[in-house]
Order: structure tokens, then C-alpha cells, then sequence
């Protein structure tokens, strides 16, 4: 039970840590419409992670003493309790360094959860195909930024390029199995991650072929996120998301 | 010298070289700016698509990207139209008086002089 809601938590939080990341763009998007564009995929991450977290928590009370909430799970957990893959907790940067941190997660998403909706655990089997459809735009969407960026003016192109090579060694994580899924995948309830790696470099390599760019070398891969070991940005996240509720305990509106 | 407030109209914008456009993008509007495009939404099938609003975006597939999530996320729709602005030619509001109001007295135009059986209903 113990590795079943570790799992979830590891999707939920990952969602989660991207959301708040995406969300710092509301109101500050290059253009109204594209601000509106990155929002509205922010409040699909959000709304997503939400299903997990419930779901974590009504598996967490069933299971022990303890009486969590959603809210309780996104707002008092620490640092090292976050499972979110270290992409997520990346800085925004310029437009590109968004567009690509966006990209690589929602196609790393979409080969999940087609693959997570036949899971032998009807509510994620859920979770996966209602959010699927989400993704699939999501994917659409960066993909094409990816495209305008890298096939558009000398200067996109070197902002986005210098995005990849920053971001690209916290891709590697995505397709390494801690303990915990490991044994959700022996049980029929997770996906194989490794075994999405080939999709995901195909789909990548065709849209950096469209937008002219080259896949950057193979090098070291950072991980740790999914075991709560994290960069020193998750904390800073953290204090933003949590404040309130870490200053005012049980604060409602 | 003598000072030509020119207003602009969709119409404007067929011709770009003769409506001025050119003029219009290097004094209000910055180049980098994106062009403007109307959205028209489906809101079911069956029905007409109606205008909507508009929007900027740098080409066609953006537009489209760009209505989807501006008018169409609370399910306002099942499919969408965009052309863009300078596309459309509009009638001048100067010519109204000549191409509509006479129509005004033309009552016998409107089909309401017949009586519709109940059975029929609505119409």
C-alpha cells in the first residue's frame, strides 16, 4: 500500500510543482492569448494533481490513523517528502526555457498515461484516460512553440538551444524506476517507464527535426527528485505554495 | 498642411497597398505585433458558425490554437473558423442610409402573412 501511494504522490507532485512554476506566468505571458494559452494548461496540470492527491489521501486514511486531505498533502508535506521529478521544479526563464520544460513533460505525460489508462487500478486507469485528452493538446501545443522557436530567428533559435542544453540533463530521470514503481509495475497497476523512453525520444527527435534543432548528446542525467532528494529550487517552490497555510494554519477563503 | 484623420474599416484592408496598410503597420503598430484574426465558433452541430470575437496570432494553426483556448474552454463550441481580419470586406456605415433602410417599408417581404397550421410549430 505503502508504494501505491508513494506512486501517486510522485504523479500528483510532479503536476503539482509544474503548476506553480506555469503559474508565475499568469498575467506576464509574452502575449494575452499565449498567457492564457499557458494558464489554461496550468489549470489542467492542477486540476489533474488534484485527483491524485485525493485519491493518495483517501488510500493514506484508509490505511493509517492519520486524516489527510489534498490540501494537507500539497501544503504541509517538506521538501524531502516531494516526489516531483526535478524537470518540474526547473526555472522559467525566458518563454523557451517554459516551452521546453513544458514539452518535455507533457510528452513524457502523454506516453504515461496511454499507457496508464489500462492499469489494473480502475481509479488511475481513470485519472490517465480523462487526462490523456488534456495532454494531447498540450503536447500539440509546446510542440509547436518548439517549432516557431527553432525555425524561427537567429535569436529564438539560440534562446531555445541554450533551454535544451539546460534542461536536458533532468530528462533522464522520466525513465528511471525508483523502488517504488517498480513493484506498481510488477503489480499491473504502473506503466514500465523505461520501456516509454523510445517513444518519447522519437517524438521529441521528429519535432527537433522540424524545428531544426539537433538532440544534445547523451551526457549525465540528474535524479534524486522522485526520492525527495532535490535541487535547491524545490524549496524556494515550496515557500511560496505553502505560506499561507504554514502562517496561517487552516486558513480558508 | 493639411491633416488626414483616416479611420479604418475591415474593407480597409483588402487592397494593403491601396488602403494604406503599409502606412498604418510602420506608425501604430509595432512590427513585431501579430496580425489579427476573427474567430467563428460551431457551438453545435447542425448550426451555423457564428462570430465570436478576435484575437492575434502569428499564423493560421496558432489562431486556431489561440480560440480554442480563449472561446472555446467553456464548451462554447465543436468547431472553429478564423480568417484573418484583412480578409474581410465590410459595407461603409456612411452607405447605411442607401443600402438599408429601404427596406424599412417593405413589410410584404417578411412571410408573415401566412397562417401556419399549429402542427407545424415553431418556425
Amino acid at each position: 500500500m505503502e508504494q501505491l501511494i508513494n506512486y501517486i504522490l510522485q504523479l500528483a507532485d510532479s503536476n503539482l510543482i509544474l503548476t506553480q512554476r506555469n503559474a508565475a506566468w499568469c498575467g506576464h505571458g509574452p502575449i494575452l492569448e499565449q498567457d492564457i494559452a499557458i494558464t489554461n494548461i496550468t489549470l489542467d496540470l492542477i486540476g489533474q494533481s488534484r485527483n491524485f492527491y485525493q485519491y493518495a489521501a483517501k488510500l493514506i486514511n484508509e490505511s493509517t490513523d492519520t486524516k489527510v486531505t489534498e490540501d494537507s498533502l500539497a501544503y504541509l508535506r517538506t521538501e524531502r517528502e516531494f516526489k516531483n521529478l526535478l524537470l518540474t521544479e526547473q526555472e522559467n526563464g525566458d518563454w523557451a526555457q517554459t516551452i521546453v520544460r513544458q514539452f518535455f513533460y507533457s510528452v513524457y505525460q502523454y506516453f504515461l498515461y496511454e499507457k496508464m489508462q489500462h492499469s489494473r487500478d480502475e481509479q488511475l486507469a481513470g485519472i490517465a484516460a480523462k487526462s490523456l485528452k488534456e495532454v494531447t493538446y498540450h503536447v500539440t501545443w509546446s510542440g509547436e512553440w518548439v517549432i516557431r522557436l527553432g525555425d524561427g530567428t537567429a535569436e529564438s533559435k539560440e534562446r531555445i538551444e541554450k533551454a535544451i542544453i539546460e534542461l536536458w540533463p533532468y530528462t533522464g530521470e522520466m525513465f528511471l524506476p525508483e523502488a517504488y514503481e517498480i513493484s506498481m509495475v510488477s503489480a499491473g497497476i504502473a506503466p514500465d517507464i523505461t520501456l516509454l523512453k523510445n517513444e518519447w525520444y522519437k517524438k521529441v527527435t521528429d519535432i527537433f527535426e522540424e524545428a531544426t534543432i539537433s538532440l544534445p548528446k547523451d551526457g549525465f542525467m540528474q535524479t534524486g527528485g522522485k526520492n525527495g532528494v532535490h535541487t535547491e529550487k524545490l524549496g524556494y517552490i515550496l515557500s511560496d505554495l505553502q505560506y499561507l497555510q504554514r502562517t496561517y494554519p487552516n486558513a480558508t477563503w | 498642411m493639411k491633416i488626414n484623420i483616416q479611420k479604418y474599416f475591415y474593407g480597409d484592408f483588402g487592397v494593403e497597398d491601396s488602403a494604406g496598410i503599409n502606412d498604418l503597420k510602420s506608425t501604430t503598430t509595432k512590427e513585431t505585433a501579430w496580425p489579427l484574426w476573427e474567430i467563428f465558433i460551431r457551438s453545435k452541430q447542425g448550426l451555423d458558425h457564428k462570430h465570436a470575437g478576435s484575437l492575434h496570432a502569428a499564423d493560421a494553426a496558432m489562431a486556431i490554437e489561440n480560440a480554442r483556448d480563449v472561446y472555446t474552454r467553456r464548451q462554447e463550441g465543436v468547431s472553429l473558423w478564423v480568417v484573418e481580419s484583412k480578409h474581410i470586406h465590410a459595407s461603409n456605415p456612411d452607405d447605411a442610409a442607401a443600402m438599408y433602410e429601404p427596406a424599412n417599408d417593405k413589410v410584404y417581404r417578411h412571410p408573415t402573412f401566412y397562417d401556419i397550421p399549429d402542427e407545424v410549430g415553431h418556425m
